[in-house]
C-alpha cells in the first residue's frame, strides 16, 4: 500500500471527511468552519462537498457550541464541534464538564453523548496570554469525557476516527504547531489504522530513561533522545496520546526497565500532567525508582507577547536533555 | 444638537490622519516582518467611529475596547512611540512588550485596555461603570463592541446587568459587516444589532453612519448625556474594516466580492474624506491646516518606528515573571525553570 507524507492537518481533514461519508449522522459545527474553509483549513472543501446542513457555521457563541453539541448528541446525531482555538473552549467549560461529561452519569445511563469537540491548541508565535494555552489537563480532570492529543499525522487520523465512532464524549486537542508537520499516512484506509481509546505508543525504545509525553512534548522528547544518544544515553519515548483514559501500563513497563523518568509537557507545571504521572509512578513503582522523577513543562507564568521572553517560557528539547542529565 | 467648532473638526482630522498613517505603516511593517506575531487588527476605515464618539467624552470618563485597539489608544492621546514599541514587543512599549497589539492600555488616560477574547471586556465595562455608580460619580464608560461579539454570551449578560443596575455605559456596536469571515446576517437573527439591547430595556440611540464623524459625534453626545443621568445606552455604528479581519487574514484579499465591496466603501464612504468635505463646506478655506496634519502624522509615525526599533527587548527571568503577582513572583519552579537555582 502506498504511503505518503501528509501534514497532520490533512490527516485530520481526511479522517473527518471519511467519517462524514461513512455515517450520515456525523456533522461539523463551529466558527468559520464552512464558508471560510476552517480557521486552520481542516474543513477545507467541506461546505462544497457536504452542504450547509452538515457543515454549519456558528456565531461567536462558544457556550452554545458546547451545549448544542450535547443536545444534538443526546438526540442521536454525532456532532463534531470545533472550537477555533482551545482558549475559547473556556467559555464553554460548563457545557463541557457539567453536561457533555455528566449527563450520562446523572441520569444513570439513560442517554449517551457521542460527540467530539475539536480544538486547536498550544502556544508560540506571540499569540499573547489569553490566546496561549495548552490546557488539555484541565479537561482531563473531569471524569465522563475522554481527551485525545495526537503527536503526528497517523495517530491524529486514527484517533479522530475512533473518537467519532465512540459513544462517549471526546475532547480532541490538535496542536497548532503540529498542523503543518508531515508524517507518513497510507493512501488507503484500513481499520487497523484506528487507534483504540486510551492506547499509548512507544515512539522510541531505550533502556536508560523513560520520557513520558503527549502531543508536542513527543517531538521535544524525540529530539532530546537523539541528542542524549550522542552522549551514550538511550531514552525511551512513551507517547500517551490520550490523557483520559491514561495508558499507565505502558509507562510502568517502560519504567521497570529504565527506573528513571522525565515527564514532558507543553502545559503549565502546577496541578498538571506531570504531577499526575509522577504521583502514579511513586505510588505504584516505588520499588523500581532509582532517581527522582523530573518534569519539564512551560514556566509558571502567563505567556508574554515579546518573542524573546515568550521563548524563554516554553519547554524545549534542551530543557529535556538538561533534566535527564540530572538523573542519569 | 451640539455642533463642533472649527478647532474641534480640525483636531478630529488630526486624529484620523494619525490613525490611518499609523495603521498603514503597521501593515507594511508586518509584511516586512518588522512587526511579528499572528494578531494585528487594524482600525483603518473605522476612524470616524472612534474619533466622533470619543469627542463626546470628558477626561474623567472611561474607555474600553476589544483587540482592534490602536485607533482608540491614539485618540485618547497615548504616545505613538509607546504604542509602536508595544507592536514590536519592546520594553518601552505601553505594556512593556507583554501585551502586544491586542493589549494596549493606559491607566493615565482611563483607557482600560484592549481585550482579545471576544466579548470578554463587556462585563469589565459594566464593572468599571459600577464603580462610578457606587461612588456617586457621573463618569461614563464608553465600550466598543464588534458586531460578531453581540452573539456571545458575555454581551447578553453584561447588557442585561447594566440595565438592571442603571450602569452608565455607552455600548457602541461597531458593525463593520463581518466577524472574521461571517457576514452579520449569517451570525445574527436580529441584524439591526442595537435592537438587541432594547430587549434588555436599554435605551437605543439607533443606527448611525459610522463613516461620518459629525453624525457619530452628535448621537454620541446625546447618548453620553443620557448615560450620565440615567443609565446604559446603545448606539450602532455602521462602518467597514479596510484591512480585513487582521493581518493574517489572507482569505480576505482573495475574495473578489469582498474587494469590490471594499473599493465601494473606500470610494463612497471614506471617513477622512467625508470629514474633510465637512470642514471645507462649513469653514471654507482652512489654508494648509489639513496638509499640515497629514505631514505631522507622517512625521510622528516615522519617529515612532525609529523609537520602537531602537528600543530594547525585554530579556531574562525578571522580565518574564514580573507582574504575575504583586510583590515577589510567587511562581512555581522546577529544576528546568528559567534561571532555577540562581537565586
Ligand atoms: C471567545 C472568542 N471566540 C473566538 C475568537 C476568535 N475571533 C477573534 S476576533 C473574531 C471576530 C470578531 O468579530 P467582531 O466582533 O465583529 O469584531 P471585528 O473583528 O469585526 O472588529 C473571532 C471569531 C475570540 N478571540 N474569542
Ligand atoms: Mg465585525
Amino acid at each position: 500500500m502506498a504511503v505518503r507524507n501528509v501534514a497532520m492537518r490533512e490527516a485530520i481533514r481526511r479522517a473527518l471527511r471519511e467519517e462524514m461519508l461513512r455515517d450520515e449522522s456525523v456533522f461539523v459545527m463551529g466558527e468559520e468552519v464552512a464558508y471560510w474553509q476552517g480557521t486552520h483549513r481542516v474543513t477545507r472543501g467541506f461546505l462544497e462537498e457536504f452542504g450547509e446542513r452538515r457543515v454549519r457555521d456558528t456565531p461567536i457563541s462558544e457556550m452554545a457550541i458546547g451545549g448544542v453539541a450535547v443536545g444534538a448528541a443526546m438526540a442521536g446525531l454525532r456532532p463534531v464541534a470545533e472550537f477555533m482555538t482551545i482558549n475559547f473552549a473556556f467559555l464553554a467549560l460548563d457545557a463541557i464538564v457539567n453536561h457533555a461529561a455528566k449527563v450520562r452519569y446523572f441520569f444513570d445511563g439513560m442517554f449517551k453523548v457521542p460527540l467530539v469537540y475539536r480544538a486547536a491548541s498550544g502556544w508560540g508565535n506571540q499569540a499573547t496570554a489569553s490566546h496561549s494555552h495548552a490546557p488539555e489537563p484541565i479537561f482531563a480532570h473531569f471524569p465522563g469525557i475522554y481527551v485525545g492529543c495526537p503527536s503526528n499525522a497517523l495517530d491524529a487520523y486514527g484517533m479522530l476516527k475512533t473518537a467519532i465512532r465512540d459513544d462517549n464524549p471526546v475532547l480532541f486537542s490538535e496542536s497548532i504547531a503540529l498542523y503543518p508537520k508531515p508524517g507518513p499516512l497510507p493512501d488507503e484506509s484500513v481499520e487497523e489504522m484506528l487507534v483504540p481509546i486510551g492506547k499509548g505508543d512507544i515512539k522510541r525504545e531505550g533502556g536508560d530513561v523513560t520520557l513520558v509525553a503527549y502531543a508536542r512534548g513527543v517531538d521535544w522528547s524525540l529530539q532530546a533522545a537523539r541528542a542524549l544518544a550522542r552522549d551514550g544515553i538511550e531514552a525511551e519515548v512513551v507517547d500517551l496520546r490520550w490523557l483520559r483514559p491514561l495508558d499507565m501500563a505502558l509507562v510502568y513497563d517502560s519504567f521497570k526497565k529504565t527506573n528513571r523518568c522525565v515527564i514532558v509537557e507543553e502545559s503549565l507545571p502546577m496541578y498538571s500532567f506531570g504531577s499526575e504521572i509522577a504521583a502514579l509512578l511513586q505510588e505504584n513503582m516505588f520499588d523500581y525508582m532509582d532517581a527522582p522523577i523530573k518534569r519539564v513543562a512551560a514556566e509558571d507564568v502567563p505567556l508574554p507577547y515579546s518573542k524573546e521572553i515568550e521563548l524563554l517560557a516554553l519547554p524545549n528539547a534542551q530543557k529535556v536533555v538538561d533534566a535527564v542529565k540530572e538523573i542519569v | 444638537m451640539p455642533s463642533p467648532t472649527k478647532d474641534m473638526l480640525l483636531d478630529w482630522y488630526r486624529q484620523m490622519a494619525l490613525i490611518r498613517e499609523f495603521e498603514e505603516i503597521c501593515h507594511q511593517l508586518y509584511l516586512q516582518k518588522r512587526i511579528t506575531g499572528v494578531y494585528l487588527h487594524l482600525y483603518s476605515g473605522h476612524e470616524a467611529s472612534g474619533v466622533g464618539s470619543m469627542a463626546a467624552l470628558r477626561k474623567s470618563d472611561h474607555v474600553i475596547t476589544a483587540y482592534r485597539d490602536h485607533g482608540i489608544a491614539l485618540i485618547l492621546g497615548m504616545d505613538a512611540n509607546a504604542v509602536m514599541a508595544e507592536m514590536m514587543g519592546k520594553k518601552t512599549g505601553s505594556s512593556g512588550g507583554k501585551g502586544g497589539s491586542m493589549h494596549l492600555a493606559s491607566a493615565e488616560h482611563n483607557f482600560w485596555g484592549g481585550y482579545a477574547i471576544v466579548g470578554g471586556h463587556l462585563p469589565l465595562a459594566a464593572g468599571i461603570a459600577l464603580e462610578a455608580r457606587y461612588r456617586g460619580k457621573d463618569d461614563v464608560t464608553m465600550t466598543y463592541i464588534g458586531d460578531g461579539a453581540t452573539n456571545n454570551g458575555y454581551f447578553h449578560e453584561s447588557l442585561n446587568m447594566s440595565a438592571i443596575w442603571d450602569l452608565p455605559v455607552i455600548w457602541i456596536i461597531e458593525n463593520n459587516g463581518y466577524g472574521m469571515g461571517t457576514e452579520v446576517a449569517r451570525a445574527s437573527g436580529q441584524t439591526e444589532l442595537h435592537r438587541k439591547a432594547e430587549a434588555y430595556g436599554i435605551r437605543s440611540f439607533g443606527r448611525v453612519d459610522g463613516q461620518d464623524a459629525l453624525a457619530v459625534y452628535q448621537v454620541a453626545s446625546e447618548a453620553v448625556a443620557y448615560a450620565r443621568e440615567h443609565g446604559p445606552a446603545v448606539i450602532e455604528h455602521v462602518t467597514y474594516r479596510y484591512r480585513g479581519h487582521g493581518v493574517s487574514d489572507k482569505q480576505y484579499d482573495s475574495r473578489d466580492d469582498m474587494s469590490a465591496e471594499l473599493r465601494e466603501w473606500m470610494d463612497e464612504r471614506e471617513p477622512i474624506k467625508i470629514l474633510r468635505d465637512h470642514i471645507l463646506a462649513a469653514h471654507g478655506d482652512v489654508g494648509d491646516a489639513l496638509a499640515a496634519h497629514d505631514e505631522a502624522a507622517r512625521r510622528i509615525v516615522a519617529q515612532a518606528v525609529e523609537f520602537a526599533e531602537a528600543s530594547e527587548l525585554p530579556r531574562g527571568r525578571d522580565a518574564l515573571l514580573g507582574n504575575t503577582y504583586i510583590g515577589s513572583p510567587q511562581v512555581y519552579k522546577t529544576p528546568a525553570s528559567v534561571g532555577a537555582g540562581s537565586d
